[in-house]
């Protein structure tokens, strides 16, 4: 299992680079797991993104694909991609510290 | 009498429906099955339509002609299915009542979720080969091509048979080969996974198989649009890959029946529990094959390996007993490669496909994960299984769950 020191702390993260204990997540690290992905900055669109996928990872058990993302979370897939570039649903359920996505099999 | 209803009468539920004739008990029970099509698919064998290997012939079949007698056949519309009152309303307003359902409505492709994907180019320069329409317009479109970029693309998962769009590859390569044009046919592989298929292992092994037949394999593509005007699919991301012919597996939908009565997803798919296969927050539901959300292959080996699970646990719940069954995701595919050669692919939830023999152990006759004359063979007499046996719900020898020997890690 890998291990990755941030901000001082040693964090382990699954076999697809996700978050492996949901509970040691913070806004922090969800910054510098950002800036892994190559987004220097979160703003209020992609907190408001993130936010709806922990209630929703809470409430189903798994993290929402892309099509519930645009349906439910008030960000359309044109913004999504310029949000979290390349594939949104992955890219924020791992910034938000959650599995990968189950519909991405 | 209890009463049985099945919607949908493709594999899943013609193969439910003949398993369950031969154990119920038809004093006590009426089995109803209901569809809106008379006429049966194999769908498989669309994907050989385009290169003339089968015709339109070839791979339909009278529905009625896998019905057992004393069975109630409905070809009707269904306007919705009523979970809450145990009922299913047909479009003519017959209310069908049941104490069991079974689910079997399949997907189907709605290429009108892509802006521009059914526009003016469709079945012109535009294909899809998973409707038998799609499939024999594109024969007709390849017969009198001469070549240029042929783009091969996938919307998003989940799809129907996720190897199919890799075999087209592979037989497009093989086509134009036999044409005498392959060099001047240009293959490009576009797929929104980050590789050439979904499990990590076959995904690179496949991957090779791409680069040798030299088709051009482009990953993580999200399309957007097609650009009908300047013939190319454009990415949210606004990268862009022009084509001559697109081939495309449109989005995958469960039916819009599941959406009118309020039981799917966001792509009509039914929430399923992933074991037992029984509706989720139902005791009297069951959903069977490409209608489940379940995260197991769209696929008819799929569906026969559930009908077994299936079975056994509507025998459990009808006599009273929890559902003892598990399915375990258990899919196995012939990935037809080309030049009469075909790659076998044996896989669940938990395990990917490993090389190794198949179904026994050592010996084969099938190779996992490689390329042989002999799994060509397997598929090519598939259809013949399927008609006679698969179909009318006879035990094939082969284990509905999946088995580790002959796989090597």
């Amino acid at each position: 299992m890998p291990v990755k020191e941030i901000l001082g702390k040693m964090i382990e993260f699954d076999d697809d680079g996700h978050l492996k204990n949901l509970n040691e997540w913070n806004e922090e690290i969800a910054k510098e797991l950002a800036k892994e992905e190559g987004i220097a900055e979160l703003t209020d669109r992609h907190w408001l993104v993130i936010n709806y996928m922990r209630q929703e990872y809470q409430k189903v058990g798994d993290a929402p694909s892309i099509r519930k993302l645009t349906k439910e979370s008030g960000v359309d897939t044109k913004e999504l991609y310029q949000l979290f570039p390349k594939g949104p649903a992955k890219k924020a359920a791992k910034i938000a510290g959650l599995p990968k996505p189950k519909g991405c099999i | 009498m209890r009463k049985l209803v099945i919607v949908g009468a493709g594999t899943a539920g013609t193969m439910m429906l003949n398993k369950l004739y031969n154990a119920l008990d038809l004093s006590e029970w009426h089995i109803t099955i209901v569809d809106k099509e008379e006429t049966h698919y194999y769908q498989p064998g669309f994907l050989f339509i385009p290169f003339e290997i089968y015709n339109r012939r070839d791979v339909i079949k009278p529905k009625r002609d896998f019905f057992p007698p004393g069975v109630d056949v409905i070809m009707s519309e269904i306007d919705r299915i009523e979970p809450d009152k145990n009922r299913v309303v047909l479009s003519n307003n017959r209310i069908l009542p049941y104490d069991y359902l079974i689910i079997a409505t399949g997907s189907r492709v709605d290429p009108s979720e892509v802006e521009g994907m059914k526009d003016k180019l469709w079945h012109k320069n535009i294909f899809d080969f998973y409707t038998i329409d799609g499939a024999c317009a594109l024969r007709n479109f390849f017969k009198h091509w001469d070549g240029g970029k042929l783009v091969i693309h996938i919307t998003e998962m989940p799809i129907k048979c996720p190897v199919a769009p890799l075999e087209f590859a592979f037989l497009a390569d093989w086509y134009f080969t036999e044409r005498g044009i392959r060099d001047k046919v240009d293959i490009h592989f576009v797929t929104p996974l980050p590789g050439a298929f979904t499990k990590p292992r076959a995904s690179s092994i496949l991957g090779d198989f791409l680069e040798k037949k030299n088709i051009k394999l482009i990953t993580d593509f999200t399309i957007a649009r097609v650009d009908n005007d300047e013939k190319k699919i454009v990415g949210w991301d606004e990268t862009e890959v022009p084509f001559d012919v697109l081939v495309t597996i449109p989005t995958n939908k469960g039916d819009e029946v599941i959406a009118r009565s309020g039981m799917g997803d966001e792509l009509n798919f039914i929430p399923t529990n992933k074991h037992t296969l029984m509706a989720e927050g139902f005791d009297n539901i069951f959903v069977i094959g490409d209608a489940t959300n379940l995260p197991s292959s769209k696929a008819g080996s799929v569906a026969h390996f559930q009908s077994d699970i299936l079975f056994e646990n509507f025998m459990d719940v009808i006599e009273g007993r929890k559902p003892s069954a598990k399915f375990d995701g258990h899919a196995n595919c012939f990935i037809e490669s080309g030049f009469g050669k075909g790659i076998l692919i044996d896989f669940n939830y938990d395990t990917e496909p490993l090389p190794g023999k198949f179904p026994l152990p050592g010996i084969g006759p099938f190779s996992l994960l490689e390329e042989t004359k002999m799994n060509h063979y397997g598929k090519v007499m598939f259809r013949w299984m399927y008609w006679n046996f698969l179909l009318k719900g006879v035990e094939l020898p082969i284990e509905s769950n999946m088995t580790m020997a002959g796989k090597r890690l």
